[in-house]
């Protein structure tokens, strides 16, 4: 586990309220969406904008953010791979 | 699907008859339900409704992300319909307040600046609690928002009549569910037709006028 | 017997035109409205709205307002709108009538522009208390004096369809013979960065169900109908009835539309009840057709659920950007626009039908029998809203 993973559960839990959670109960390969951590459509958007915001990757088609959103292992992957910041 | 003919089988036009079921007061940090504190607490607005939501005890994740109007409108409709031994799906919503959905517009617009949130967006509408409690007790029925100077208990009464009148629902939902900056005025109630005792605009008035101590 | 609720005025001010003329024209000819911002101070000059050409000043000369005037946009539209609206009707004596307002947006437009130099520069400070949709509400009922019954609904892209509908119980039950409804918005950066972070915002112009359909663009746009009570409707021409009405929550997200659209479903069901019809009755339905994936996908379905046979539909959100809360207003003027004239406008962007569903939209102006009118308005918060429109026979 990188800084990076332990980063992206901080930014995670703060941007979409996830309320009386903290970093150690994300699991880095647990599923975000669906029955995971429960996250819906508009949390996807969210994501969206941090990425942008955080690490400067712009994504322009939000069916991709599923793909890469699937995992705290797949966005970091993702990010190490695009990051502008 | 075949569409039901009513028309044949409509009562006449008459003014229903309105009792309230249940109802609940938020403000000043209390909550009162039909009459009886049921919880206080002193803390400023983001501490109260953490704390009413916990008070509640009930587990419903998707609150945290509601904005503080959204909140309120929750925790006061919970308080009621924790009552009711069974929710109709043909409840109506019928809401009113005067400051809309100022306080999420503020949040979103700051986030303007720099990236539009749309999790903020998404609340910058006074009718998304009507949503947020549509999808939390699976109502499919008829839901308005009002956006009025001050609490005006007749404009809920007739509405509140008609539907029923109309058999448009069999329960009403009604509330006064305002929040300006950090100061929140809730008066919620739910009504249904009464053959007994009747609810007067002049009742209503009184509940939502009364101290709470 | 509930009364008869006669339409016997109308007035729309929209991208396609300042006047119920200028619209009819701009629809028959398939002339659209969209363009890209020009007024809206804004970045995203790559993003079509519908906006009116028309400045604040202009808007405001026609109404010849005070140079200290607090209308905002959406007021000086709704104002031009009444206008026409009461001309068309002919009233003159405010005393007894009604007004229900639709609107999201408020005074947004302003607030967006001097609300940073509120503290520090008194000069646009009479702007403040324009903010809230009542205010727009009052500012235009203050114009006309009218004082009697008035309310602002805001329920997103439903208000103005809410108001129809309120305003058709006040008349059927006895409250009111006379009431206005309709709604009015305007564009704001507000508005228009809000959508394009929902990732909903069409670059390029709407193709409401099409299978390429990229999203919405915003409109801007002010329309009130004049209802009225049969007695008082007597020696006057009845444009149509508002026959039925529905409106359902459809509990599934705040923003997005269930798969089986439900709530589209129940309202359109309510609509039928209340006007007594049955589906195969209904000769045109304008469609809510935003062109988002998510609605016309939706909304197909649940039209598919109602009518076996689909009747003739189109989505005149193609002609003028989706315009919000004034919605379901200027939707219902080009409803009974399509009973007066006994034609149906065209969907226009249409290529191709979407896959899962393969229904077609009506793609030419086209003359044809209308009798009933089914009108829809879907909006954020599961508030779905459908009206019927019916000939005066």
């Amino acid at each position: 586990m990188t800084d990076l993973h332990t980063e992206l559960k901080a930014s995670i839990i703060e941007q979409l309220n996830l309320e009386d959670m903290e970093v150690s109960d994300i699991e880095n390969d647990e599923p975000l969406f669906g029955d995971g951590l429960g996250l819906d459509s508009i949390d996807a958007l969210e994501l969206i904008v941090l990425l942008e915001k955080d690490y400067g990757i712009k994504l322009t088609d939000p069916k991709k953010g599923r793909e890469i959103f699937e995992s705290i292992n797949k966005m970091a992957d993702f990010i190490e791979a695009n990051r502008t910041k | 699907m075949a569409v039901i003919w009513r028309w044949f089988l409509k009562k006449k036009d008459k003014m229903a008859n309105l009792s309230i079921d249940h109802w609940v007061r938020i403000k000043d940090g209390k909550i009162i339900a039909d009459g009886e504190v049921i919880f206080a607490s002193e803390a400023d607005i983001a501490s109260f409704l953490k704390a009413a939501f916990k008070f509640l005890n009930i587990k419903y994740p998707k609150f945290h992300k509601m904005d503080r109007l959204s909140k309120l409108g929750f925790i006061a409709s919970e308080t009621v319909m924790k009552e009711e031994a069974e929710i109709s799906e043909d409840t109506a919503l019928v809401f009113s307040n005067n400051s809309s959905s100022l306080a999420s517009d503020q949040n979103y617009q700051e986030s303007i600046k720099n990236f539009p949130s749309p999790s903020l967006f998404v609340y910058t509408l006074p009718n998304i609690v009507l949503g947020e409690i549509s999808i939390r007790f699976g109502l499919k029925s008829e839901n308005v928002f009002f956006i009025e100077d001050e609490f005006n208990a007749k404009l809920l009464i007739d509405y509140s009549a008609q539907l029923i009148e109309s058999a448009k629902a069999n329960k009403v939902l009604c509330a006064w569910l305002n929040l300006h900056n950090v100061e929140y005025d809730v008066f919620l109630w739910l009504s249904s037709e009464s053959h007994k005792k009747e609810i007067t605009e002049e009742q209503i008035r009184k509940i939502y006028d009364a101290d709470y101590d | 017997m509930s009364r008869s609720v006669a339409v016997t005025g109308m007035g729309i001010f929209s991208a396609i035109g300042k006047n119920l003329e200028e619209n009819h024209r701009s629809l028959i000819h398939g002339k659209h409205g969209l363009s890209y911002p020009e007024i809206l101070e804004t970045v995203h000059q790559n993003l079509p709205i519908g906006e009116i050409k028309s400045t604040n000043s202009d808007l405001a000369d026609a109404l010849n307002l005070d140079k200290n005037h607090a209308f905002t946009r959406a007021a000086l539209l709704g104002t031009i709108a009444l206008k026409e609206a009461l001309q068309n009707a002919k009233i003159e004596d405010f005393i007894n009538i009604g007004f229900v307002n639709g609107n999201s947006v408020g005074g947004m437009d302003m607030t967006e522009r001097f609300y940073r130099e509120y503290e520090s520069n008194p000069a646009n400070r009479r702007f403040i208390q324009a903010q809230h949709p009542g205010f727009t509400t009052e500012q235009i009922a203050g114009y006309f004096g009218i004082d009697n019954y008035v309310t602002t609904i805001s329920t997103a892209c439903s208000s103005a369809a809410n108001a129809v509908m309120l305003g058709a119980r006040l008349i059927q039950s006895g409250r009111l013979d006379q009431v206005i409804v309709g709604g009015t918005d305007c564009l704001s950066r507000f508005t228009l960065n809000g959508f394009n972070s929902l990732m909903i915002y069409s670059e390029d112009f709407p193709k409401p169900f099409d299978s390429e359909r990229k999203g919405l663009n915003l409109g801007e746009a002010a329309a009130y109908l004049v209802l009225e009570s049969a007695d008082f409707a007597k020696n006057k021409e009845v444009l149509g009835y508002v026959s039925g009405y529905g409106n359902a929550n459809d509990a599934f997200h705040q923003t997005a539309s269930s798969e089986n659209g439900e709530g589209a479903y129940l309202a359109m069901q309510k609509a039928l009840e209340t006007a007594n019809l049955n589906p195969h009755h209904i000769d045109y339905i304008n469609a809510h057709g935003t062109a988002t994936q998510n609605n016309d996908l939706s909304e197909s379905r649940a039209l598919i659920r109602i009518f076996k046979e689909m009747p003739a539909f189109s989505s005149t959100k193609s002609f003028t950007g989706h315009t919000l809360a004034a919605a379901g207003a200027i939707e219902a003027v080009f409803s009974l626009l399509a009973i007066k004239h006994q034609q149906i406008y065209p969907n226009l962007n249409f290529n191709s039908a979407i896959s899962d569903t393969r229904l077609r939209p009506v793609t030419e102006l086209k003359s044809t029998k209308i009798q009933h009118v089914l009108s829809n308005s879907f909006g954020f918060g599961g508030n779905c809203t459908s009206l019927i429109f019916s000939k005066d026979e």
